[in-house]
Formats: C-alpha cells, structure tokens, sequence
C-alpha cells in the first residue's frame, strides 16, 4: 500500500517516543535511513508484512503521548510512515480514545471522576478545586472523567505523567495535596498494599469463606511462591492432565456463566472455539471494566494477578490457543504493573510461554492497554481496538467463537469469569455447580459503592438478597433511609427501597426487570439529588457511544437534551410526553442499534421514571432531604 | 491476429515453473434457500441479503449507508426488519438469509425504528439536497420538530477539534445539530458536513473499496463523530487525489461539485433542465463511460453509471472534473 504523508517532519525526541515502541526501523520505506546495498530496490518490510503491523497503532499512540503528554503532528507523521497506515486513519483511532490528547497538550495530565459514585463524595468539589489549582498551567492539564473504577475509595482521580519513563497512579480517596505529590515524578502513591485490605472488607474473615477473593490484600501479588504455597497452579497441572475436552466439560458442569454482562455459558462458548476449523485461535480477557459503578476486575488484578494468569492459561489450553491478550483499561496503571509482574514471574517458572510445564501446550499472555473508551469493552470493539482500528462493535453474527481477533477463533472472557476458572478446576466442576441457585451456579462479586458503611468487592454464593448485602456492607450511614440501588451499573437499573428483597441472582433481578450486569450494587440515601444522577448517566452514554449507528449517536444524544429540559422544568409539552418520547428513544436503541451500548442507553433512566415519575429529575425531592 | 503465437528461437527460456498457480477452488454451487417475508414464500440464491430478498418480493427498503458495490457497514439502521427468534430488529442490508427464517418488514416495531431514525437524522442533518430521504421521512411520519428548535450552525472548525469524553452538557431547549459551514478548500469540489448522515460511504470509496487513496477517515465519537482528513487539514495538505468518488456515492449531496455548489448557491441549479448524456472518457485507453449533466450547453458534472463494469462508477480526476477545457471551447 502506497500512502501519502505530508505531515511535518519528526524531532529526533519524536523519532524515539515511536522508535521506542517499535524498534529501530529496518527500511527506508518505512521511515528508516535508505542502504540500497542492505536492502536493494524491494521494501524489506512491504506488502502484507506492513500491513500486519496495523495492531501496532495503538501501542505507539500510547508510547508518543506517554513520551509528551500528548501526539504531536510530526510523531503522528513518522509513524504513519513506520506501520503503513494512511494518516487520516491515524487520527481517526487517535481522536476515538479520551486519554489521547490531540493538539497542544501538557506533559502531565489529572483526570478527575466526577461520575455516580464520586460526585456525591466531594468528586466535584475537587475537580473544581484542580481546575481553579491548574487554571493556565502548561504542566497540567484537568479533566473530568467517567468512573475510574475506584467507587470504593471515591472520589477518585487519575494522574498520568509523561516522560522518558511515563508513569500513572490512580488515587483513592484524592485531594488536592495527595493529587499534588502524585503529580512529583517518581512517586507512586498507589504501591503498597493496605488498602486493598479494605477493599475487601471480608478479607481474614474466616467465617466468609473467601475463594474468589482469599488472597487479596493477604498475599504478596508479586510473589509466585506465595500463590503457590496458596493453591495457586494445582489447577494448571489439572488441566494439563485432563487435556482440553475434559477440561471443557469441567468448565460446563459448573454452570458457570460470564460475569462481564451479557451471562453467556462459559463452557459453550470455549466448547465452539476448541472445535473451530481454523486451528490458530485466541484467548482475550476482557479487563476494560469501564461500566460506572464496577471495580471487582481491578481489585483482582491488583490483588491476586496469577490468577487471572492461571485462568486465562488454563483458557488456552483447554481451546487449543497459542496466544492470548489481555486488553485493561488504561486507567488501570498499578493493575498494569500488577499484571505484567505476573506474566514475567510466569514465564520464568515455565507456568507461560513455551512447554508449559514440560507439557506440549504453549502460551503466551500479551497485555493491550486501553486509551480511555468504555465501548472498548463490548467485545468486538476490543478486537476492533487491538487490532489498530477504532474500537467500533461490529454487527453480530459472525460471533467471536467463529470470526473474532485477527477475524480467527476467539474466547473472550471477563476477569471475573477466569478466576472461576481455577477453581473450578481444583474444587470440580460439579461441586461448584452444586452451589447457587437454580439459574445462578456458583460464587459472584459484587461491586458495593455509594451510601454504604464498608463499600467494597464482595463475595458471595449467589443466593444472597439486596438487602442482606446491604446490611453485610454496614448499612446506610447516619441510618439515613435509602432512597434507590442502582444494579447493573449505568447500564443496569435503579430499584426502589421496596425491593430491597431480590435476590441477587440472574433470575431474581430479571423477574424484577432489573439486571445484576457486572455486579454494581450502588446504593443511594436520601440526600442525593438523582435526578443530577440521571443527568450523568445520560452523559455518560452521550460521550461513550461510538457514533457508528444512528439510534445511538443520536439516540443518547436526544435522550441527554431530553434529561436536561426536565432537569430545568423546561419539558417541550407536558411531562407525560416527553416520558413518551424518551420511550419512543429508548426502543429504537433498543431494537435498532448495532450493539449492547445503545441496547442499554436508556435503562437506568426508564427504570427510574418509572419508580419516582419525571419529578425525580427536578431534583425537588433531595432538597427535601437535605440536611 | 491470424497467425498463432511462436517462440522466437533465440528467446531466453525461463525455468518451468515448479507447480502451477493454484485456482481458486470451485465453489459448489449451494441449493437457494426459501424464507418467508411478511408472510410470502421467497427463494434467494445461497449467500444473498434479506434485503434482496425483499427486492424479490418487490417490497421496497429505505437504505441510507448501503451501497450495492460495497461490503455493507450497517450503521444507519433504516433497513432494519423483524426477524422471528432474534431479540432485537436487524440490518436487512447485511444479513444474510437464512433457511426458514421468518421477516416481517411492516410491523409496528419495524415502522417505529425507521421512523425514529429518519426522525433522528432529519434532526440532526440538513437533508435539503437529499430529496430521497426527504420522501422517506414523509412515507414513515417523521417529525423532526418534536426535539425542539434546531440550534445554530457551529463556528468553523469547532465540530473538528472536539475531544471524545467531554462535551458541553447541553440545556434541551434547542436540539443539537452536526450544522457548520461548508469547507471550500480546493476549486473541484466542497465538503457540507451539515449534510454529512455519517454513512462512511465516502470513506469506503476513498479507501479499500475504489480508490485506495485513504484521504479521509470517520474520526472522533458519539455525536462528535465526523468525516476527516489526517488533523482535519484542508483537502489540498491531504492525501486526497480529487477522483471524486466520494462525491459520486454521497447519498445527501454533503460532498458536491463546486460547479454544482456555485450554481446552487446563485440560484441558478435547476435539475428540470439538465440533460444527461453518456459517452466514453477521452483522456486514456481505459474507456470510462461518462454521464455528462448539462445545463443551458453546459457540462455541469460529470457521473458515471454504478452498475458498469468498467468503473462501477469510479472515475479520476481527468474524467470526473477535466471538462472545463470543454466548457470553454
Ligand atoms: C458497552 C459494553 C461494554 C462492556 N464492557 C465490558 C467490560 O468492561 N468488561 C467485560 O468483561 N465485559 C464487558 N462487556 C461485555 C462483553 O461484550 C462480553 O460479553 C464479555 O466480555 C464476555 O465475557 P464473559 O462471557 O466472561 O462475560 C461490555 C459490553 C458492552 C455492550
Ligand atoms: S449502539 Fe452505540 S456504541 Fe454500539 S455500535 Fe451503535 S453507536 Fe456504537
Ligand atoms: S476525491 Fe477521491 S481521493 Fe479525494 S477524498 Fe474523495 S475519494 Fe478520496
Ligand atoms: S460525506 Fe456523504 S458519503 Fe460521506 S459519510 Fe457523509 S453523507 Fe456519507
Ligand atoms: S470511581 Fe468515581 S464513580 Fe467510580
Ligand atoms: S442500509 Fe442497512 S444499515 Fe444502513
């Protein structure tokens, strides 16, 4: 492919941020230095090796603007050149990911959640304060961002650094003070451990049983043999043992179903890969859990990352893959570090790469960083993504069993699913099965946030009730009443202080026509506005669709002004038709969009017009409350 | 030539190839398959749409981002049916059909996501060089006016230097447009992205599926989402090679000839009086059947047809805009 690049020349500092990324350049058609006598008239790198380059972009994005905070127009130009990618589409994957900054940026950047969790607990206030702080700098930048997955410690902030050696740290409980000692180079506020103990506030509690969850906060995430001396790889060894199939069968018999949304039997879907035609098949976890209110990946990752290394080993293996990618949110730095230690301690103790354990099997764990785009969870955006494109889902059917990454075989599963996963294998399948509900087998977290006394990841056999996870959580502070629980996360559903009694299992929260989706439980009090609540999640939806289909991209764009002309007791008409409208909006989503984003758009919201009528929006009731 | 072809003794003799070049294999032809739309038994060939079909049954789809010649990117949703047993409604244009299935075309649900979507688009867009889609509006009741007065055109370049993730919250009062000025860069054709439906069909000629010059790309998200050249430069810093076949399968007139464009806007474009007359490009051996639209003895645009082998509507920059040396002859 011949392209055009008229961008302007790279700096010799620009030239390295890409070279950093991708080596030194091996010919001249690719940016490198012309040696007719190395490399004749022929590109040693044309054709379709340039182009099988393309996953690559996102990689050397995030290197350039982790080098100078943002992308500036000669770097871009260069490595246009380096992977044979028209420079159009560059900006076009550049402009789609809200971390990458586009003209002009500065070195260091604060993101600062001002999302349903945080904007209670003091998230405004701080991004005011950063802004007014930060107001004229050329060093940093502000910004306010969707949930950075740190509900439990809200309000949360981001701080990304650029540099030579680019560093971030994700802060809970942030201020001014601690946002500004992050923003010192080399520091990192976020090591350590202790207050992963309090993410989980069950942890050393024996009488909790902990499986999914025992070892965070108690062990050391960086240590192997700590994992080990825990349980950890007896079930690797049982894979090997059993081989794929039987392997499989485990996985089915414990009834286990994907914990990232959309509920799909797990065995199945591994079944479907390891029997595909095309031998060349991948393993994805999908570690981009940007649903507002969600932050069970994290905790794990942070706190026991090989397990997830063991599970998505045990993945490959049972499919027949050679290869797998593991795709978390950049938002997520320490996660990041967590998980890369892991695979390195892995790969030197043969438990990854190749031979795993002497056996024939072979795997190798890639981590894909994210760039700041919730729809880059929705499966075949993330392919989308790592593959170098715009993180756009694509139309189902072909589903990811048949045509997923690289358009081969693919299992893509959530973090929390593939912890299951040793444990299924080392407890077996059927006693796991024997757990739960009828519908709902097994162990699940629960992301606990908002007015609750002790907010956390917890876990539980499902079958525990609304009400009764509440109470474990500490109850409602100042026993204030509640006022609603948001399940299923801005995709989810509000329900009233009257069904405090559903179970927490698939069937439960559908026969109330709410969902669990990725284990949000966010309580509200009294004293919350939700109305202002509603106003976020229409936002939310507004900035994180991908603007590929119409009912969305306008859809959760009309859906906003909608929310606002209420919010100001401004309804074109009376407020019944504007109800009418937003139903009339949320079914084409519903039924026409291409994918889950749009589908869900308007649920939180309905759910809440039809518990507390369009008046919630005005915020009246709250002010009632206030004290 | 009536003599065959013989080797000239003295040539030099290449190697015989070691195997021959494989042929593609030969697809068995599968069995057609039947289905049934809206009650009525259809049998399409194995590895058609349910677009085609309802085209089989002469029952007519409004499409906006479908192209016959391209690969289909389903993203306007106006096409969308029922299809029995699948949750949602799906994009006729792409799905493949399928043994048994069961469409329906015309129920309350199908005419409701259409509408919203014409609805949608009609709100958002300036259709009045679309007149197509302005008859669908009005075929499915569409009322655009229900989301308020629309807002005032943005300033130029504001649309472009959006960031994704952060927008202004909006008060509702006015109903948020892609409205801006039109970019007139170059003296062949303009870019109006206040008519811009985000079909990606420009995007699709420029690239893969014609022209192969990758001038322009769908950047930004959500409602931000724009067509765009690399930093959203002006065409003539870009790659663009000015074939205009982005223009040729724009399907509002967002992307038109500045002889058009002038021509509108002086008032003086009058479609009742152009003639349309096909010959064959002159500038090389290739042949391209050209459509010359003239007006008052005046080549005015130049098309070519879609469905002829030769450029399936493709041209170069000679053919789609050398005509001035004719107009001034
Ligand atoms: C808009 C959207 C966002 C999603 N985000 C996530 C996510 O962050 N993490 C996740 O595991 N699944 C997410 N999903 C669900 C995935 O598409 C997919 O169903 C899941 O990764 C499959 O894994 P599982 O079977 O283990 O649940 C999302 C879906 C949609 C529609
Ligand atoms: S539903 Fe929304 S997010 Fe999903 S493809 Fe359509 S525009 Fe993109
Ligand atoms: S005129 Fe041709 S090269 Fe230029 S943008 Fe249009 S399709 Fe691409
Ligand atoms: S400019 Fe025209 S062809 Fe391109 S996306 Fe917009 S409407 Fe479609
Ligand atoms: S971190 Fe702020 S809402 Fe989740
Ligand atoms: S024509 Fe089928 S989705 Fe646009």
């Amino acid at each position: 492919m011949d392209i055009k690049v008229n961008g302007p020349e790279p700096t010799a500092a620009e030239r390295e941020a890409v070279d950093a990324v991708l080596g030194a350049p091996v010919s001249a058609w690719s940016g490198g230095k012309r040696d007719l006598g190395k490399e004749g008239r022929i590109a040693l790198l044309g054709g379709n090796e340039a182009r099988a380059q393309r996953h690559l972009l996102l990689p050397t994005l995030h290197g350039v603007q982790d080098r100078f905070g943002w992308l500036p127009p000669g770097a871009l130009a260069y490595l246009s050149n380096r992977l044979t990618i028209p420079p159009a589409e560059v900006h076009g994957v550049a402009t789609f990911y809200h971390l990458f900054t586009q003209e002009g940026g500065a070195p260091n950047h604060v993101h600062v959640c001002d999302d349903i969790a945080c904007r209670h607990k003091g998230g405004l206030e701080l991004l005011q304060q950063l802004n007014q702080q930060h107001s004229g700098s050329k060093t940093v930048e502000v910004h306010p961002s969707p949930c950075l997955g740190l509900c439990e410690r809200a309000p949360a902030a981001l701080v990304l650094r650029s540099g030579k050696v680019a560093q971030g740290c994700a802060l809970g409980h942030a201020t001014v003070g601690t946002v500004g000692n992050a923003l010192q180079p080399d520091t990192f506020p976020d090591e350590g451990t202790d207050w992963l103990q309090s993410a989980v506030p069950q942890g050393g509690d024996p009488k909790a049983n902990l499986a999914l969850l025992a070892r965070v906060g108690h062990c050391d995430p960086a240590s192997l043999d700590d994992y080990r001396a825990t349980g950890g790889y007896i079930a690797l060894k049982r894979a090997i043992e059993l081989g794929g199939e039987k392997t499989i069968s485990e996985v089915t018999a414990s009834g286990m179903v994907g914990r990232g949304g959309a509920a799909f039997p797990t065995g199945r879907k591994w079944d479907a890969v390891a029997k595909a035609t095309d031998s060349t098949r991948y393993v994805v976890c999908n570690a981009d859990e940007s649903e507002p209110g969600t932050f069970k990946d994290r905790v794990v990752m942070e706190g026991d990352p090989f397990a997830l290394v063991e599970g998505m080993t045990i993945a490959g293996v049972a499919v027949g893959a050679k290869k797998g990618f593991l795709y978390i949110r950049g938002e997520y730095p320490l996660a990041i570090r967590r998980m890369q230690g892991a695979i390195d301690s892995a790969h030197k103790a043969n438990l990854l790469g190749e031979r795993i354990l002497g056996s024939e099997n072979s795997f190798h764990i890639e981590i894909r960083r994210g760039a700041g785009a919730y729809i880059c969870g929705e499966e075949t955006a993330l392919f989308n993504s790592i593959e170098g494109l715009r993180g756009e889902p694509r139309n189902k059917p072909p589903f990811p069993v048949q045509h997923g990454l690289f358009n081969k075989p693919t299992v893509i599963n959530n973090v929390e699913t593939l912890i299951n996963i040793p444990l299924i294998l080392r407890e077996g399948g059927t006693t796991i099965g024997g757990l739960g509900t009828q519908g709902s087998k097994g162990r699940k977290l629960f992301c606990v946030s908002g007015h609750v006394a002790r907010p956390g990841v917890y876990e539980y056999v499902f079958g525990i009730s609304l009400r009764q996870l509440i109470e474990q959580a500490g109850g409602v502070p100042h026993g204030r009443p509640i006022q609603a629980v948001l399940l299923g996360g801005a995709a989810g559903a509000f329900v009233g202080p009257g069904q405090l009694d559903v179970p927490l299992t698939f069937e439960g929260t559908r026969a109330i026509g709410a969902t669990l989706g990725s284990g949000v439980v966010m309580v509200f009090d009294d004293t919350v506005d939700l109305g202002d609540t509603l106003g976020r999640i229409a936002a939310f939806f507004r900035d994180e669709s991908c603007g590929q289909c119409v009912p969305c991209r306008v859809g959760t764009t009309r859906q906003e002004e909608l929310v606002q002309r209420l919010r100001h007791g401004k309804p074109l008409g009376t407020a019944a038709d504007e109800t009418a409208l937003l139903d009339e909006i949320g079914q084409v989503m519903r039924d026409a969009s291409i994918c889950g984003l749009g589908h869900t758009a308007s649920s939180a919201l309905q759910s809440a017009i039809k518990l507390f009528g369009p008046g919630i929006l005005s915020g009246k009731l709250a002010e009632k409350n206030h004290v | 030539m009536s003599e065959p072809f013989r080797e000239p003794e003295m040539w030099f003799h290449a190697p015989p190839r070691p195997t021959r070049i494989p042929l593609a294999p030969v697809k068995e032809a599968k069995p057609p398959i039947n289905l049934t739309v809206d009650g009525q038994a259809v049998t399409v060939p194995d590895g058609a749409t349910l677009l085609d079909a309802c085209k089989a049954k002469g029952i007519d789809t409004p499409t906006v981002c479908f192209h016959p010649n391209f690969t289909p990117v389903n993203v306007c949703r106006s096409c969308v049916v029922e299809l029995d047993g699948s949750r949602t409604l799906v994009p006729s244009c792409s799905r493949k059909a399928e043994a048994g299935m069961l469409v329906k075309t015309d129920s309350e649900r199908v005419k409701t996501s259409r509408k919203m979507v014409l609805e949608f688009l009609a709100s958002s867009v300036d259709l009045s060089t679309a007149p197509e889609l302005q008859a669908r509006c009005k075929e499915y009741g569409a009322n655009p006016s229900r989301y308020g007065q629309p807002e005032p055109a943005h300033a130029a370049g504001e649309r472009d230097s959006r960031c994704a993730g952060h927008h202004h919250i909006p008060t509702g009062e006015q109903a948020q447009r892609v409205a801006q000025p039109v970019k007139v860069d170059n003296t062949l054709y303009v870019r109006d992205y206040s008519k811009c439906v985000l079909c990606y069909k420009c995007v699709q000629a420029c690239g893969d599926e014609a022209q192969n010059t990758f001038a322009i790309a769908v950047a930004g998200r959500g409602f931000d989402a724009r067509i765009s050249t690399e930093n959203a430069v002006p065409l003539t810093d870009s790659a663009c090679v000015y074939c205009g076949n982005c223009i040729g399968v724009c399907p509002t007139g967002a992307l038109m000839f500045k002889s058009e464009h002038d021509m509108r806007e002086a008032g003086t474009w009058d479609e009742s009086q152009q003639k349309q007359t096909d010959t064959i490009c002159g500038y090389c051996g290739v042949g391209c059947t050209l459509t010359l639209h003239v007006q008052e003895d005046k080549i005015v645009k130049v098309t070519s047809p879609a469905d002829i082998d030769i450029t399936h509507g493709n041209l170069c920059i000679k053919g789609r805009f050398g005509f001035e040396g004719i107009n001034n002859r």
